[in-house]
């Protein structure tokens, strides 16, 4: 279970967020660009720090202002996809992957098995020793998710996984990224701006406007927000 | 009879010329390009012309002859000795500096920014009055040391600091934009996948800037084999010594112009070979940050 209770102030508005997820929930984030959803996951991952507030998971304080607790980024145990994928550009696909498990010191041949179940089960195995940067954007996706999911995290957090994907990847991607992200059982924040996202692999979705929660409901709801949400033409057809 | 008939054409020409606004633009055009071509031809020329000057006065077999002369050999072993620890020095120091004006705020940023790019618009021969006044036997830091034994000015230690001053902005400049142009969400991935800050910067961060890191790090040692006015100002002139090759080129010259000649076309290929390293580094580092 992810509990958030955050204040921040922002630029032009104080964001003010108040969430709770269960495990193995998947929750939607929409809302307009700069309206405060990737600062929101920054704050959870530990990236930027709130101004007050508490966020828990599991009853584990990852940041609580009243008991001065902020924890590492390194020790938050997150999985994060981020936007541009973020994969290291001078590793090959192989070391991208195992990045998170070398961190954590793990033996060369339990890296070397772990790294090749989750290569094998995102059909990435015969790419392994390509340059991240000499990839497809469907294979950079696959790579990203593989990396977050490899180090078995306790919450999972994905900003706009397929906006860099085209549409008939996209497709075939959101079942995929909805059976992975359940197997993990565990709380997930997907950031998005397309309304098919929100219907294929949504638990729950949320609207964030100015910084505050403005509207909350099943994924199926979401069409009834009407002008409210920010999607494009292609997200709504 | 035939020149005025020729005249009655040739105008006739101009004028289809002028009045046809095609043919007008064409003309227009090459003139442009050939205007531009001979400037481009005068400037290069100008660049090339004393190079190639050096390398024409400069036969093969006095080269190879001048070679083996002490004096330059001494420069030339001084001059590469007290480059490469300028140079390790500049990137061990200049690193951690780069890295913090490229990624934090703090108070003062600007300050510090402009004393970094100071030694670049300083005339040499303020720099070496300035390190004399510091690190000389009467100088606010030199009295002291002096108290304690040690000298500095006039040492080839003298002459390793008379170019970690001139050199270090060429490195730091260089290393900040390396580390600016790296993507900060490569740095927060790493960060969430467990990395410390110091892991991240070691197998993250450094291997990213490399190529901008290194291209900064031969500039600062083509700087530092030309210094000439803070070390001479500082470190004196003194064979084997103080006496690198920027020196002893001014020394010879006085006498022996072979060995002038000899010193300056190393010199000139070095430089040579720098530009060429850094422009190829530099070309890899863009296109590793447009990918």
């Amino acid at each position: 279970m992810l509990e958030i209770d955050v204040k921040k102030k922002l630029r032009d508005f104080d964001l003010q967020v108040k969430l709770r997820i269960a495990e193995g929930e998947i929750l939607m984030l929409v809302g307009d660009n700069g309206c405060g959803k990737t600062t929101l996951l920054n704050l959870i991952a530990g990236l930027q720090c709130p101004d007050s507030g508490r966020i828990a998971l599991d009853s584990r304080a990852l940041f609580d202002s009243e008991l001065k607790v902020n924890m590492i980024p390194e020790e938050r145990n997150i999985g994060y996809v981020f936007q541009s994928y973020a994969l290291f550009p001078h590793m090959s696909v192989y070391d991208n992957v195992a990045f998170g498990l070398r961190t954590r010191r793990l033996s060369r041949r339990e890296i070397e098995l772990l790294v090749k179940d989750h290569l094998d089960e995102a059909g990435l195995w015969d790419i392994r020793k390509a340059k991240a940067i000499d990839i497809s954007g469907g294979q950079k996706q696959r790579v990203a998710l593989a990396r977050a999911l490899i180090i078995e995290p306790d919450l999972l957090l994905l900003d706009e996984p397929l906006s860099a994907l085209d549409v008939r990847k996209q497709a075939a991607m959101r079942k995929d990224l909805r059976k992975k992200i359940h197997a993990c059982n565990v709380p997930s924040i997907i950031v998005t701006h397309d309304l098919r996202d929100v219907s294929c692999i949504g638990d729950r979705a949320c609207l964030l406007e100015k910084g505050k929660i403005a509207l909350t409901g099943e994924p199926d709801e979401v069409m009834s927000w009407g002008s409210q949400v920010p999607f494009g033409r292609e997200g709504s057809n | 009879m035939i020149s005025n008939r020729f005249k009655t054409d040739a105008a006739r020409v101009c004028s289809e010329i002028i009045q046809n606004p095609r043919l007008n633009g064409l003309w227009r055009g090459k003139v442009l390009k050939a205007g531009l071509a001979l400037l481009m031809l005068l400037t290069m020329g100008f660049i090339a012309l004393p190079v190639a000057s050096l390398l024409l006065k400069n036969p093969l077999d006095t080269v190879v002859q001048t070679l083996h002369d002490p004096m330059v050999v001494d420069a030339l072993r001084l001059s590469l000795s007290t480059s490469a620890v300028t140079t390790v020095t500049v990137v061990l120091l200049g690193t951690p500096l780069a890295y913090i004006n490229a990624r934090f705020r703090y108070p003062g940023k600007e300050i510090a920014d402009s004393l970094i790019d100071l030694p670049v618009i300083m005339p040499p021969a303020v720099a070496g009055i300035a390190l004399l006044m510091a690190f000389g036997r009467m100088g606010i830091v030199g009295h002291y040391m002096d108290g304690l034994g040690i000298s500095i000015a006039f040492t080839t230690l003298a002459v390793i600091i008379a170019q970690i001053f001139v050199s270090s902005p060429f490195y730091i400049r260089q290393a900040r934009t390396s580390f600016e142009d790296v993507d900060i969400s490569m740095e927060n991935a790493a960060r969430t996948l467990g990395a410390s800050r110091i892991y991240t910067f070691f197998h993250v961060i450094l291997p990213i800037a490399f190529n901008g890191l290194v291209s900064g790090a031969i500039m600062a040692f083509a700087r530092s084999l030309g210094e000439f006015g803070a070390t001479i100002m500082f470190a004196g002139n003194f064979q084997g010594r103080t006496q690198t090759m920027p020196l002893a080129i001014y020394t010879a010259m006085q006498g022996d112009l072979d060995v002038a000649l000899c010193l300056a076309l190393i010199l000139v290929i070095i430089s040579f070979l720098v530009i060429v390293i850094v422009k190829t580094l530099t070309r890899r580092m863009y296109e590793n940050v447009r990918n």
